[in-house]
């Protein structure tokens, strides 16, 4: 499965959003509707899934799905 | 009475003393009630005690202060059981000193067991609630959190931070459902008060307006009351359980 198709699984589960609205461009905040927990917890998950460890200055600035799915390409390659 | 039927509830520090007690009276209420200590021996002879009485309990050995122990735990008690539902952070040990005699390393154990033990356990256990959207956080503090004590400015400390902890954990998990209270225990019956000289046990009584030590089942029953959903309007405080100590 590539890295987007892994992250948008991943949202999908955590946020309970539609497939539909995990976009790229898609803000977890402003458009998927999650709070701070949400976004800690996402985290988590993702370094949990792609086992690796995000540093909080690192997380801080995954906004939207692009931005994890750009950090994630670039740390697993 | 049987309102915690089949609820997962796990008390640290309680194969014996204030502990088990709690333990027992979730036992008691229908509730698969986890037993959390340190002492393997300790924690099998309790989890026999309760199941001896037709209840159900599971014992988990392990030391609070050990994140990855703890975590371990946790994930077992959710594969095995299910769930977690309430969680009571009761560990805790006492090293009085004067400041002036007090080690570093009463300090630090001190602390270690009681304040961070209980932030290892919510981290590991809020964990499960979170995602549940449900869960209830019981803190076991002091009366000595509130009014301080000569003699015990460590455990003071520790129980000072406990309460503090409870009020921000109550505030970042009340989205989720998880309601987080402290409990103030005053003079309590127990084996740690047994060993005070008589002098001292009159002394404090006259300082009780009920003029008597507290027993743990007022304890089990303050927790048994905040765990139920007669509760589920009340998130962040500290109740105290002292025969009217502190006003």
């Amino acid at each position: 499965m590539d890295i987007f198709s892994k992250v948008k699984e991943i949202i999908v589960n955590e946020l309970s959003v539609d497939e539909g609205e995990v976009t790229l461009e898609a803000r977890f905040i402003e458009d998927l509707g999650a709070d701070s927990l949400d976004t800690a917890e996402l985290i988590m998950k993702f370094e949990e899934d792609f086992d690796l460890s995000i540093p909080d200055d690192e997380a801080e600035k995954l906004r939207s799905v692009g931005d994890a799915v750009n950090y994630l390409t670039s740390r697993l390659n | 009475m049987r309102n915690f039927e089949n609820k997962v509830t796990a008390v640290t520090g309680s194969a014996r003393g204030i502990g088990y007690s709690i333990a027992e009276a979730f036992a008691k209420r229908g509730a698969i009630s986890i037993i959390l200590d340190i002492n393997k021996e300790d924690v099998d002879l309790a989890v026999n005690k309760i199941t001896e009485q037709g209840f159900k309990a599971h014992g988990y050995q392990l030391d609070v202060t050990n994140n990855e122990v703890v975590e371990q735990a946790f994930k077992q008690i959710v594969e095995e059981h299910g769930r977690i539902d309430v969680l009571i952070n009761n560990a805790g040990i006492t090293r009085d000193t004067l400041v002036l005699k007090m080690s570093e390393e009463d300090w630090d154990r001190v602390l270690d067991v009681n304040l961070k033990g209980t932030f290892i356990s919510t981290q590991k256990a809020s964990r499960y609630m979170l995602k549940q959207r449900d869960g209830v956080i019981i803190n076991v503090a002091s009366v000595i959190g509130i009014s301080g004590n000569a003699g015990q400015a460590n455990y003071a400390a520790s129980k000072g931070g406990v309460i503090a902890f409870t009020k921000s954990t109550a505030k970042e998990f009340a989205s989720r459902n998880i309601r987080v209270n402290a409990i103030a225990p005053g003079f309590i019956e127990t084996e740690m008060t047994a060993i005070l000289p008589e002098g001292v046990v009159s002394k404090y009584l006259e300082s009780i307006p009920l003029k008597r030590m507290g027993s743990i089942n007022d304890v089990a029953n303050l927790c048994l009351f905040l765990a139920s959903d007669e509760a589920s309007y009340i998130t962040g405080q500290t109740i105290n359980v002292d025969g009217g100590l502190i006003t």
